[in-house]
C-alpha cells in the first residue's frame, strides 16, 4: 500500500501542520512516512506546496511522481489546480472553496470552481464556513483534514489523537474546537 | 536505539549532539537554517551543547575552527552561498593539523528556491582537498554526520556535509544511537602545525598532499559507496550520488533488468570503483544533483571508451533540481502525466511583502522621494525587501550578493551615476555591509545608504540579529558617518511623507548620507505579542 497526498496552499495557511497532523497519525499507525517541506522565501504570501509520502514499505525518493499522487488536499482552490500533473487519474482533489486573493489576476471563483468540479473525483469543503460554526475560523484546516478523512489510510482515532497531541498545550476549549472542525469536515464530505 | 522524524537539517544537527559536539555555530540560510535552530533549541532544554548564530558564515567558521583548535568538537553550518563568505578560513583549515573533530555543513540550493544560485560545493570540498560526505536520506544524514566527526579526527581535516534543499527540509524517521561524550579540553596542539607561515605552510600543504592517498583509501572501501555488478545485464550501468540514489529506486524496478550500480556518498571518488562498474557496463547513466560534477571527470578531454549519459549529454537536465521524473526519462521510461484540464491556465503567486510588512512602507516614502530624480539607482541586496524589485514597487535594480548594495553604489557614483542609492537590512547590513560603508566613509561617495532595519532576520523565519537596533545606530556614527546626514527614520504609513522628505533632502546632498528606517518585522512582533 502507498498512498502520496500533493498538499497545496498559500504561504502562512498552515500547509505543514496539515501534513504533520496526518504525517503523525500515519506513523503512530506504524506507516513509513516521508514529508517534503517548503521554507524560506516561497513562504511569504506565495504558492506552496508540500509533499507527504504514505507506505506499508520503505519510501525511497521524498518527491512524488507525477501522474500517481492519490490525492491532492489544498488550503485554497487556485492552488488546487496547479499540481493535477501529480494527481493519478483515480486520485482525488479536496480543496477548500475559500480564496486567498492576493494578487490581481485572480481567477473568477465560480469558473474555478466549475474546473474543479469537472474532475472525475471531487470535494469542495466551505472550510471557513465550517470552522467557525466548529467555533474559530482558525480550525479551516481541522476541516480539510476531516474532509480528507474518509480516504486516508489512516484511522480515524489516530487522527483526532494527532489533533488532540498538537493543540493540548492550548486548552480544553482549543481542543474541542479543533475536533468540532475536524467532525464537521468529516461530515461534509 | 529510537526512532525520531527529522528534517535532513535535524538529522544533522543530532548525529552532532550524539557524536559529542562541544559547539556549533551559524549564520541564517535557507535551507540549512533548521541545522542551528534544533540545535539551540535542544541547548535551551538541556543546557548544552554550546549553539550560536554568528555574524556571517566566516565568523562563524572561525569560532568553530577555534574549538577544534581547543581540541574538542565543532559543527559549522551554512547554505551554499555562506561558504563562499567563509571561504578563506575554510581552504586554509584544510592545511592546519585539526584536532577537535571540525564539521562544515554546507546547504545547497539546485532549483534556487531561496537563492541566487544553484553552485555546487561538491567542488569547493575538491578545491580543498578534503573529505565530503553526501547523504541521500535523513537516516545517512544523521549517521554521516557522526562519522565526519571520527573522519576529521582520524585524518586531521575538516569534513564537510553536503545537503540540499530537498533532504534538508524533508523529513523522515531516523533510529538514532547512542551519545558519546564530548572530547576533555586537553593540551593545545602544536603551533607549526597550526602558524601557516609559509614555510609551516609548505609542510602542512606537502602533508595534505601525502594524505590524499589515505582519503582515497577510505573512500575506495568506506560502506557509504556500494558497487552492485550485473554480471548478465552490460547494457547500462547507473552511478548515483548523494539524493540521486532515492530517484532512482523510486524508477528501478519499472526497468526490464537491475543495472550495474555504484552510489557514492563519500568522496575523493572512489576512482577503483568507479572503473569497475565502467568495466561493467557498455553505457554509464550519472545521477547526480547540482553541477555535472562526477560526469566532468569521467568524461575527462580524451574521449571515453563507453558511452557516458548525464547532463552533459543532455540526457539529465542541466539545471534545476532532479526529480523522480527527469531521473526516470534519463532511465529510458516512458514520462508518466497526471490529470489534466485542456486550456487551463492559471495566474502565478509570487512571494511578496507580508501585509504590514515595515519594507512596504519604506519602499513607498523611497519611491516618493525618488521621483523627482529618474533616472535613479537603487541597488539592493539579499533579504525580505528583496520583494521590493516585484510590482506594485519595482523599486530596486539589483540583488547580488551579501552587501553587494552598498559597494555597488559606491562604484555606480564614482562612475559617475547620480543619484544611488542603496538599500540594505539591517542583518546583511552587520554581515557584509559595514565594511563597504567603511569604504564609502573613506571617500565621502555620493551616495544614500537606506537601512531597512526590522529588527531581525526575516526572510529565514525571524532570527535574532546580532546587534539590537540601538547599537547599530551607534556603530553607523562610530564608523565615522557624519551625524549631520544620519537620520533614523519611523517605518510606519502615517510617516511616510516625512520619510519620503527626509530620503529626497539626503538625495540631494553630495556626499554620503545614511538613513535607517526602523520598524519591527510584522511576523516577529506577532511572535513576541504572543509570547507575552
Amino acid at each position: 500500500m502507498k498512498y502520496d497526498i500533493i498538499l497545496a496552499g498559500v504561504g502562512g495557511q498552515g500547509v505543514l501542520s496539515v501534513s504533520a497532523i496526518i504525517g503523525s497519525a500515519a506513523r503512530s499507525q506504524g506507516l513509513f512516512v516521508k514529508l517534503s517541506e517548503v521554507h524560506g522565501m516561497s513562504q511569504r504570501g506565495g504558492g506552496v506546496v508540500a509533499n507527504l509520502r504514505l507506505s506499508d514499505k520503505p519510501i525511497a525518493s521524498d518527491l512524488i511522481p507525477q501522474g500517481t499522487a492519490s490525492m491532492i488536499l489544498s488550503m485554497e482552490p487556485l492552488e488546487s489546480l496547479r499540481y493535477l500533473n501529480y494527481l493519478s487519474p483515480e486520485g482525488i482533489l479536496i480543496t477548500s472553496t475559500d480564496p486567498v486573493v492576493n494578487i490581481p489576476d485572480y481567477p473568477n471563483l465560480d469558473e474555478l470552481v466549475l474546473r474543479i468540479r469537472s474532475l472525475p473525483h471531487n470535494k469542495l469543503v466551505d472550510s471557513e464556513h465550517l470552522a467557525r460554526q466548529a467555533g474559530s475560523a482558525r480550525a479551516t484546516n481541522m476541516v480539510i483534514i476531516g474532509a480528507a478523512s474518509h480516504f486516508l489510510p489512516v484511522n480515524e482515532e489516530r487522527l483526532e489523537d494527532s489533533i488532540k497531541n498538537l493543540f493540548e498545550g492550548k486548552g480544553d476549549k482549543v481542543v474541542d474546537i479543533n475536533l468540532k472542525a475536524f467532525h464537521a469536515g468529516r461530515g461534509a464530505a | 536505539m529510537t526512532d525520531t522524524v527529522l528534517l535532513g537539517d535535524e538529522a544533522v544537527a543530532l548525529g552532532a549532539i550524539h557524536a559529542g559536539l562541544t559547539a556549533a555555530y551559524a549564520y541564517p540560510g535557507t535551507p540549512s537554517t533548521e541545522i542551528l535552530e534544533y540545535l539551540l533549541k535542544h541547548r535551551e532544554k538541556h543546557g548544552g551543547p554550546h549553539a550560536a548564530w554568528c555574524c556571517n558564515e566566516k565568523t562563524a567558521y572561525e569560532e568553530a575552527l577555534g574549538v577544534s583548535f581547543a581540541g574538542r568538537r565543532a559543527l559549522v553550518a551554512m547554505k551554499h552561498v555562506g561558504l563562499n563568505v567563509a571561504a578563506d578560513p575554510f581552504i586554509n583549515s584544510a592545511l592546519v593539523d585539526i584536532h577537535g573533530g571540525l564539521v562544515v555543513v554546507v546547504a545547497d540550493d539546485p532549483g534556487m528556491h531561496s537563492s541566487q544560485n544553484e553552485q555546487d560545493s561538491r567542488y569547493y570540498a575538491d578545491f580543498a582537498r578534503i573529505i565530503c560526505l553526501e547523504p541521500a536520506t535523513q537516516q545517512e544524514a544523521y549517521e554521516m554526520t557522526r562519522e565526519a566527526f571520527d573522519l576529521s579526527e582520524k585524518f586531521h581535516i575538516p569534513v564537510m556535509i553536503r545537503l540540499v534543499t530537498r533532504l534538508a527540509h524533508s523529513r523522515s524517521a531516523v533510529r538514532t544511537g547512542e551519545t558519546r561524550k564530548e572530547n576533555s579540553l586537553g593540551e593545545p596542539p602544536d603551533p607549526s602545525g597550526w602558524i601557516l607561515l609559509p614555510s609551516n605552510a609548505r609542510r602542512r600543504w606537502h602533508s595534505l598532499l601525502e594524505r590524499q592517498r589515505d582519503f582515497s583509501i577510505y573512500s575506495e572501501t568506506s560502506s557509504n559507496n556500494t558497487l552492485t555488478l550485473n554480471d548478465r545485464h552490460r547494457e547500462l550501468g547507473v552511478i548515483t550520488t548523494g539524493i540521486a540514489e532515492t530517484y532512482f529506486l523510486e524508477n528501478v524496478d519499472e526497468l526490464p533488468f537491475e543495472p550495474s550500480h555504484l552510489h557514492i556518498g563519500a568522496y575523493p571518488l572512489p576512482v577503483e570503483k568507479i572503473r569497475a562498474l565502467v568495466e561493467h557496463a557498455d553505457k554509464v547513466l550519472v545521477l547526480e544533483e547540482g553541477y555535472p560534477f562526477l560526469e566532468r571527470f569521467l568524461r575527462g578531454i580524451v574521449p571515453p571508451p563507453i558511452e557516458i549519459q548525464g547532463k552533459q549529454s543532455g540526457h539529465v537536465p542541466a539545471e534545476g533540481e532532479l526529480t523522480p521524473d527527469n531521473v526516470r526519462i534519463a532511465l529510458g521510461l516512458a514520462e508518466r502525466s497526471g490529470v489534466e484540464l485542456p486550456g487551463l491556465t492559471l495566474p502565478a503567486r509570487p512571494p511578496q511583502l507580508c501585509a504590514g510588512c515595515p519594507h512596504r512602507d519604506t519602499y513607498h516614502a523611497l519611491k516618493q522621494a525618488v521621483a523627482p530624480f529618474e533616472p535613479a539607482l537603487v541597488t539592493s541586496d539579499i533579504g525580505c525587501y528583496t520583494l521590493g524589485a516585484l510590482a506594485p514597487y519595482s523599486a530596486i535594480q539589483s540583488c547580488v550578493c551579501m552587501g553587494a548594495s552598498i559597494g555597488m553604489a559606491k562604484g555606480a557614483s564614482e562612475a559617475g551615476f547620480r543619484p544611488v542609492i542603496a538599500v540594505i537590512g539591517d542583518s546583511t547590513f552587520l554581515h557584509s555591509g559595514v565594511t563597504g560603508l567603511m569604504d564609502a566613509v573613506a571617500a565621502n561617495t555620493d551616495m544614500t545608504l537606506v537601512i531597512m532595519d526590522n529588527e531581525t532576520v526575516a526572510m529565514t523565519g525571524g532570527q535574532p540579529t546580532i546587534m539590537s537596533s540601538s547599537r547599530l545606530e551607534r556603530l553607523i556614527v562610530g564608523l565615522g558617518v557624519d551625524p549631520e546626514h544620519f537620520h533614523v527614520l519611523s517605518a510606519h504609513p502615517k510617516f511616510t511623507d516625512h520619510n519620503a522628505e527626509v530620503i529626497r533632502s539626503e538625495i540631494t546632498h553630495r556626499g554620503l548620507s545614511v538613513i535607517v528606517a526602523v520598524r519591527e518585522c510584522i511576523e516577529t512582533a506577532r511572535k513576541h505579542k504572543a509570547k507575552r
